[in-house]
């Protein structure tokens, strides 16, 4: 039998509002309960698509009066309810970046196997579901390739389901697929990873909320302020519009920059559907008299 | 002023927990070993409460201030330092990672940490640092923290414990919040909007 398992391993206590807050996880002590009501009170989608919008126009009415376009999402963003505890409430604090944070750490082939980017071998048998190619390149906000450095990506497989033990979404975890891939950028900043299109999954922000489907993405650049953890996006995702998650970036282009192209180039022949997306890391910080500062010690390319 | 528009960060979520730890992440050297020390802390909420569902990451230089530039961190064979490291809070909101003391990268400077603090509910990575207490000279002269008031200032200065390791929490929101730093002041990020 299944329990439903919160992040604390407690038993859920329905009179702790910090409690039901933190739970995002569909409960499994019944095979359907993530798609029951949970509660008379809980909140709908018109709700949180009503908070969505009321924050969305009034970002657009800014940048009509010209406010500079918002290029990250909001870190106080609260359609996203577990953010509301999570969130900074001073400014961040603005520094130069010194010594240590103007290199990165480096990774390479020893740390990758070349086989770790195609997620569809990694078992006995073929997983289930619309095999995938997604490939892209990795730059810096100057345009030069990120090269040689460590990309490693997550996600739910065609079923909308994760592998993660408190993942308890009542879709069928798949044998043949876990769902985790790495691989090291080409010389050109290029990454590729084969995999499974992963389905959209349920969970417990509001009732009746369900994730657009996502590839979770992590990167590295060649400075450590260039490090991102990101997700990227399916063309044409009808639920867009409802999740906080991906409107946590109210700017409309911003957000597409999250969004992978269908390429009919990428895709190969009676065999996977191919997707591009390339990845913009900041700017690089790094200057002459910081590098000289150092001799060569992490000077490794320019 | 960067030419292209970075794309956007999104949180880590719930389910990072079987794709990003890997075996020794947390390791930077083999605890035991000789100037290996103990980092731990914990990673609070607004409400004070603990996090379950955090990850840090450290880049740090070794204990003579060399920046190293050497593969390895994610197969890591127990002699080579890559000054980096990886580790998801516990059950309690604790994480702890085996490190040294990190040199001064100049004569007389402050010796820090660099860290990147992700988990569910936080939007976008925060970045921070860790600074070595004991050298009040070079603590004083840091830029980053004579920019600071004193109070907000010890949020990034680590405790050093009686086995010789060092302490350092987080506080993502509220009282004694730590600070977290914005790099790229040519890009909106933030939360005061």
């Amino acid at each position: 039998m299944l329990q439903a398992v919160n992040p604390k391993n407690q038993a859920v206590n329905p009179e702790d509002p910090e409690q039901n807050e933190a739970d995002e996880l569909v409960p499994a002590a019944e095979p359907k309960a993530g798609h029951a009501p949970l509660d008379a009170a809980v909140e709908t989608q018109a709700d949180l698509s009503a908070e969505i919008q009321s924050i969305g126009d009034a970002y657009r009415r800014a940048l009509k009066d010209g406010a500079a376009p918002e290029t990250q999402p909001r870190l106080d963003y609260a359609p996203y309810r577990s953010s509301i505890l999570r969130h900074p409430t001073k400014s961040l604090h603005h520094a130069d970046p010194e010594t240590i944070e103007l290199y990165s750490p480096a990774f390479g082939h020893q740390d990758v196997h070349a086989l770790e980017s195609d997620l569809t071998i990694q078992h006995n048998g073929e997983p289930q579901g619309e095999r995938m190619i997604v490939q892209g390149r990795v730059l810096d906000g100057d345009g030069h390739p990120v090269a040689g450095q460590l990309v490693e990506i997550w996600q739910a497989n065609a079923a909308g389901r994760y592998i993660h033990k408190r993942d308890q979404h009542p879709a069928p975890l798949d044998p043949n697929f876990t769902g985790v891939g790495r691989c090291i950028t080409g010389p050109d900043g290029s990454y590729r990873f084969t995999t499974i299109k992963p389905g959209a999954y349920p969970w417990k922000n509001h009732l009746n909320a369900w994730r657009p489907a996502h590839i979770h993405f992590s990167l590295f650049g060649t400075e450590f302020t260039q490090r991102i953890v990101t997700q990227m996006y399916f063309p044409g995702d009808q639920l867009f519009p409802l999740d906080p998650i991906y409107q946590s970036i109210v700017d409309q282009d911003a957000r597409d920059r999250l969004v992978a192209a269908y390429d009919h180039s990428l895709t190969s022949p009676e065999w996977a559907l191919g997707y591009r997306w390339d990845i913009i890391l900041t700017g690089s910080k790094r200057t002459w008299t910081e590098n000289e500062a150092f001799g060569a010690s992490g000077d490794d390319e320019e | 002023m960067s030419k292209l528009t970075a794309t956007p960060g999104q949180t880590v979520g719930p389910f990072f927990g079987y794709a990003l730890p890997f075996p020794k992440d947390n390791e930077l050297l083999a605890p035991g070993s000789p100037g290996s020390i103990r980092l731990q802390g914990t990673v609070y909420d607004g409400a004070g409460h603990t996090i379950p569902d955090a990850i840090l990451e450290i880049w740090q230089p070794d204990s003579e201030g060399n920046i190293v530039q050497r593969t390895g961190s994610l197969v890591r064979d127990g002699y080579t330092f890559t000054g980096w490291g990886r580790a998801s809070v516990g059950n309690t909101g604790v994480y702890t990672f085996t490190t040294v003391n990190p040199g001064p990268t100049k004569p007389g400077s402050a010796p820090f940490i660099s860290v990147t603090v992700f988990a569910r509910g936080l939007m976008n990575r925060l970045f921070t640092r860790i600074y070595l207490p004991g050298d009040k000279e070079a603590l004083a002269n840091d830029p980053l923290l004579s920019s600071l008031p004193e109070d907000r200032r010890n949020t990034l200065i680590a405790r050093r414990d009686p086995d010789g390791g060092l302490t350092w929490d987080v506080r993502l929101q509220g009282e004694g919040e730590t600070v977290f730093l914005d790099f790229h002041a040519d890009t909106t990020e933030g939360a005061a909007q």
